[in-house]
Formats: C-alpha cells, structure tokens, sequence
C-alpha cells in the first residue's frame, strides 16, 4: 500500500484550481506534460482552459502563456471578464503573455518545405519572457484548416508536444470533437497524458454540461461524468459523490421546533447532521413544519439557510406570520436568509452548485428546501435524485442538517419512497390527511428515524395561531383514531362522563350514608333489645338467689326453733 | 516591364487594384528564418533568384532570424518557417515554405500575370 502511495505521488500535478476539478483527477494536470481538453463547440473548452491559466498565475504563482488561434486577444479579454478574470491587469502584472496566431488561409501560399518554427519560436519567446510554467493552445487544429501540407503539420505537432514536454511547462489544448474521434485531426495521437472531454447536452430543454476525464496516464481518477458550470465564478465541477461513507457523526440533538414532535422522537429531536425529510400531500403543512424548525434554529442563534422552490420569501414570511412565525426578525438578524429560485430558473446542476455556493457562503447550521419535488419538473427523477444524493452527501460532511419537504401527488402511494430520497434521508416525517367524518384532518407520523427511540403512533398535527401542536393521540371506540371535530367531541364527552361519573360517585357515596345510618339505628336498637334481656334474665337469677338466701334462713330458723322446744 | 505592366492594369483593375504600385514602387519582401538551415538558405537563394528575375532594381529583401529576433515573430504573425512577407505593395501576402516552386511563389506574390 505504502509503495502504491509513493508511486501516486511520483506524478507531480499542477493544480487546476477549478472547483471539484481537482478531486477528480487527485490534484490537477500532470505537471510538465500536456493535457487535452476536447468537445463540440460552445462545450467550454477556452474557458476552461484559461480559467487553468488564471487560476495559476493567480493562485498557485505559475505564470502562463495564452496561444490563441481563435480568437485576438481584445475578444478573449472581453469574453473572460465575464468571469471575473481581468487578462489586461495579469498581462500588465507579467502573469500572464497573450498571443494570438492568426492564419488567414487567403493570405497564405505554401510551396515547398517549411517548418512551424515560428511558432515553436513565439511560444517560446512568451514563454521566457515571463517565465511562464503553463501554456494553453487554443484551439491549435486551426493550423490544419490554415495550411495545406497535412504531413508537414502532423508532424510538427508531434515535434511541438515534444518540444513542451521538454521545456516542462503544463500545457492545455483544446480540440473541436470530431466525427467518431475525440478531435476533428485527431491530436489525441499526440496527447496521451491527459485527456478531458467535455461535453454540453440539452435534455428537457435544460442544458446541462459535463465532464469526463478519458484517460490520465499514471494517476487515478474519477471517470464518471461530472456536471460543471459556468457562471460568474468561473468553473465548478461537481463530483457526484465523495466516494467513502464515512462522515463524521454527531451524537447532539437539536430540537424540531415542535415539542410534541421532540416527544416523538425521543424526548430530544433530530440529530445535528442529519437529514430530514418531510413529505405529506397538499396542504398538510409541510411548508409550516420547515418554518418552525428554522425558528427553532434561529432561536438557538444557529444560520439557517431556506431555499425555497415555490414561494417567494416575503410570502413565506408573511404566511408563517398567520401562525404566529416571526421569521423577519431572523431575517433582520441575519440568522436566517432566503433564497428563493423557480427551479425552471436553470438546470439541476445549476441549482446544485447554487445550493453549494450559498452554503459555502453562509456556513449554516440549518439548510432546508422547500420542496425537493419542484425540482422534478425539471429533471428526471433518477437526477433528482443524484442531485439530491451529492447534497445530501456535502451537508453530512459539513455537519449540517437539513430538511427537505417533498410533495406526494398521490395519496395512495404516500408510504411510497418519494424521489427514492427515503434510503438517504436519516428522517422521515410524514404528513397525511386523515379524511374521516366528512372532514380533512393532518396526521403526523414518523416513517423512519435513524438511530433512536420514535414513537409509532399517528399524532394529529393542528395548526394554530401560534403555531404548530400536536395534540394527544385519541382513539375512539373502534380503535379508530380520532380527530378534527371528532376528537374534540371526543374530549367534550370524556369531560362530560367525568362530570356524570362524579356526579354518580355522590349519590352512592349518600345512598351508603343512609344505609350506614340505618345499619346503625338498628344495631342500636339490637343492643337495647340485648339489654333489656339481660336485664331480664339477672332479675329472674337474683331474685332466686334472693329466694334461696330466705329459703336458707327460714329452714335455719325452723330448725332451731325445733330444738329449742325439744330442749326446753 | 513597366510596358508590360499597364495592359495588365487595365485587364484586372477591379481584381487587383495595389498592382499599379509594382510598376512605380518598390517591393519590400521580408523573410524570415530561423537559423542556418537548408530550408532557410533554399529559401533565400530561390527567394533572390526570382527577384532578379521579375523585379530587378525595385525590391528589398529583409532577412529576419527569428533566432535572434523572436520578438519580431508576432508582428508579423509568423508561425511557420521559413515564411516570405510581401510588405509592400498591400495587401500583406504570406508565402510559406522552401520557396521551391516558382509558379506558386510568383503567383503567392501577384507577380504570375507579369510573367
């Protein structure tokens, strides 16, 4: 493994300083060695070509050499300062040598042999004069149609890569696509080291460009195709995914917003990190859920970033405020910032690296979009969901969590994968009309929740004036879940059966009163009746023991009367 | 040769309107080379043999070394080596290579019809 290192870092590479362009090929261009950049026309080869060059004299203090054979250098000037890249003040600055060869097929009469010395002489002499370690030649095929003697040219282009090898500059050419080739003459025979096809290609009447890296002699490199854009900041090249799985973690919850939904999920919300997605059909409040978790976050003076797909944020705000959602403060604050776009507005890849771009910019904690479907209107599902991928891939490695909301158009298939963004998403809250009793309620449930305690049950979800709540689940007497007027009625009857039950509880608690009471009076009355016979019963015993008492003594005096007279 | 050249004038004026400078003024050619080498000194020797022939006592010759000068490359937008440049008369024409076919030099410089 440790050898396998030594011989990647063996090539040295000159860095591209395109965004995303670099990781793709493990650090830029072969240093020293051409590189091809081919397409059709308008594929944006020049551009990418200078950018190559400007980033370097700017960035990495490696002048370059601009032979164009296209364009003079007054158009390139103007065409790139569109891109920011000011080649007059780099001209000045000795960064840059701009030279333009100009082959005008009428004025020119070829007889005999000949050599393309000259050029080899200019490029050279730009070259030395400032020192120059990268060349672009753009677009060099031109020679073929300015002169005749194919022989000649093929091989003098050979001498020339040769000749650049040798003088060890990094050097950029581009080719127009040919028919069945990758260049219409076929340069690729000559430029082995590196070759970058790009390529523009319009589907649904949204262009989107791409590009591929076809070969790069001793290195690896991604070979997929990789979306890219121009705009203001030059190039960015997106490479779909970062290829390992391995982000870091957060074990931090942060709440939803939603206490009743913090409960469901735990006692404590999400985690940081992580991906939520919120899908549920029309009208059921997604938008609301999303505004409340932003809240939630500015609350904890965390960024949050909202882009929003289908309303403005003046409406947003404006309609969060109907539920007691002061979003503007944030927005004062700075906290939270919106940026809101149509996403017919441009391709996918252009919405990807605009979602990039902002989170790069403002560094949030929190990003949500609202909602993920819109952008199918643009592309294809299986793009949505790539695209979708590659976000939800950079937030993880930022650490930043993020809210999607998804609109499902069927019912039906609600507890289907929307977008198939389920398997991503670390989350998943589904918001559906409960239709029961001739009205529509919302119900919230939590599909998935990785790694935590979520509660399974349907938690009907009302939206108030201030604010979001989830009510307690009540189930009626089918184990059908209650809701809407039916849940209240619900509460009203418990409350009325609690009434009656107390009221209930009384009486009895009187009726066994009176019963006690009457127990008692009786128990009393028993206790007399005892009494009385007792009493009965110890007279009748005293008054024989009394008799038998006088009995006694009668017969005592009887019988000593009876010996008296004896004896007397 | 100034005889010969007015007939010509009249037959092509609209095609080649600077032709009635070779009758009165000079040719200024520059050739540029880069070194010593035989493409170059065939080039010089074919490039003097013609002027003789077809522009005796009116041209110049420049012989630039890019070499030594490569500064100069650029001005004239030189790519290609040896090149001849017709400076003057304009319009610039450009001839590259050895200078080895003698039609096509004389005709790379307009000079085909005086012949």
């Amino acid at each position: 493994m440790a050898s396998r290192k030594k011989t990647e870092n063996k090539l040295p590479k000159s860095p591209t300083g395109i965004t995303g362009l670099d990781e793709i090929t493990g650090g830029g261009f072969p240093t020293g060695r051409p590189t091809l950049i081919c397409g059709a026309a308008g594929a944006g080869k020049t551009l990418f070509s200078i950018e190559f060059i400007v980033r370097g004299a700017l960035e990495y203090n490696e002048p370059g050499v601009i032979l164009t054979f296209e364009e003079n250098t007054e158009d390139l000037e103007k065409n790139v300062a569109s891109l920011g890249f000011d080649l007059k003040k780099l001209q000045k600055d000795k960064l840059i040598n701009i030279d333009y060869v100009r082959i005008e097929r009428s004025e020119i009469e070829e007889t005999g042999e000949y050599d393309l010395d000259g050029l080899f002489i200019r490029l050279g002499y730009a070259i030395d004069s400032i020192g120059a370690k990268r060349v672009m030649l753009d677009t060099i095929e031109n020679l073929f149609s300015g002169l005749q003697n194919q022989g000649i040219l093929r091989a003098e282009l050979r001498r020339l890569f040769s000749w650049l090898k040798e003088k060890g500059v990094t050097a950029v050419i581009t080719g127009e696509k040919g028919d069945g080739t990758l260049t219409r003459h076929g340069l690729e025979e000559y430029i082995s080291d590196c070759v970058i096809m790009l390529d523009h290609r319009v589907a649904n009447q949204i262009s989107t460009r791409r590009l591929r890296v076809i070969k790069y002699r001793g290195s690896l490199h991604g070979t997929n195709e990789y979306p890219f854009l121009i705009d203001e900041d030059g190039i960015s090249v997106l490479p779909v995914t970062s290829l390992q799985l391995n982000n870091e973690v957060s074990t931090q919850r942060i709440s939803t917003g939603l206490p009743g939904l913090d409960q469901m999920l735990g006692g404590k919300g999400f985690f940081r990190g992580s991906s939520i997605l919120v899908s549920g059909t029309a009208g059921t409040g997604k938008t609301s859920i999303a505004a409340t978790f932003a809240d939630a976050a500015c609350k904890r003076k965390e960024r949050c970033l909202f882009f929003a797909f289908e309303e403005s944020p003046q409406q947003i705000i404006r309609n969060m405020k109907s539920i007691g959602l002061n979003l503007q403060q944030h927005v004062d604050n700075g906290l939270l910032q919106f940026h809101a776009s149509r996403p017919t507005l441009h391709g996918l890849e252009m919405h990807l690296v605009s979602i990039h771009k902002k989170i790069k910019q403002l560094k949030p904690k929190v990003v949500i979009l609202d909602p993920i479907t819109n952008l199918v209107t643009i592309g294809q599902m299986s793009e949505v969901k790539s695209i979708l991928i590659r976000l939800i891939d950079f937030l993880q490695t930022e650490q930043i969590t993020v809210m999607f909301t998804a609109l499902n158009i069927n019912v039906s298939s609600s507890e289907q994968t929307d977008e198939g963004v389920s398997s991503l998403v670390d989350a998943w809250i589904s918001v559906r009309d409960l239709e029961s009793n001739g009205e529509r309620n919302r119900g919230l449930y939590i599909m998935k929740s990785r790694g935590m305690k979520h509660s399974n049950q349907v938690r009907e979800f009302i939206i108030t004036d201030n604010g979001l709540k989830l009510v307690d689940v009540f189930v009626g007497a089918e184990g059908t879940l209650l809701t809407g007027s039916a849940r209240e009625a619900e509460q009203l009857n418990e409350v009325t059966g609690r009434e009656l039950r107390t009221h209930a509880l009384s009486r009895k608690d009187r009726e066994i009163d009176r019963k006690r009471k009457v127990l008692e009076a009786q128990i009393t009355s028993l206790r007399e009746e005892f009494d009385s016979v007792q009493d009965e019963l110890n007279k009748t015993y005293l008054e024989e023991d009394l008799r038998k008492k006088i009995m006694e003594k009668n017969r005592k005096t009887l019988s000593q009367k009876r010996s008296n007279g004896k004896n007397s | 040769m100034a005889k010969t050249a007015k007939p010509e004038i009249q037959e092509k004026t609209k095609a080649s309107l600077p032709k009635t400078k070779p009758a009165n003024d000079r040719w200024e050619l520059r050739l540029y080379i880069a070194g010593n080498t035989p493409k170059s000194n065939a080039a010089i020797i074919n490039l003097k043999k013609y002027c003789e022939e077809h522009l005796k006592g009116k041209y110049s010759i420049e012989v630039i070394d890019l070499l030594q000068q490569p500064q100069l490359a650029a001005g004239d937008q030189i790519f290609a080596i040896p090149t001849l440049v017709r400076k003057v008369p304009v319009p610039i024409r450009k001839i590259i290579g050895d200078l080895s076919n003698e039609t096509k030099v004389l005709v790379g410089l307009d000079l085909k019809a005086i012949k």
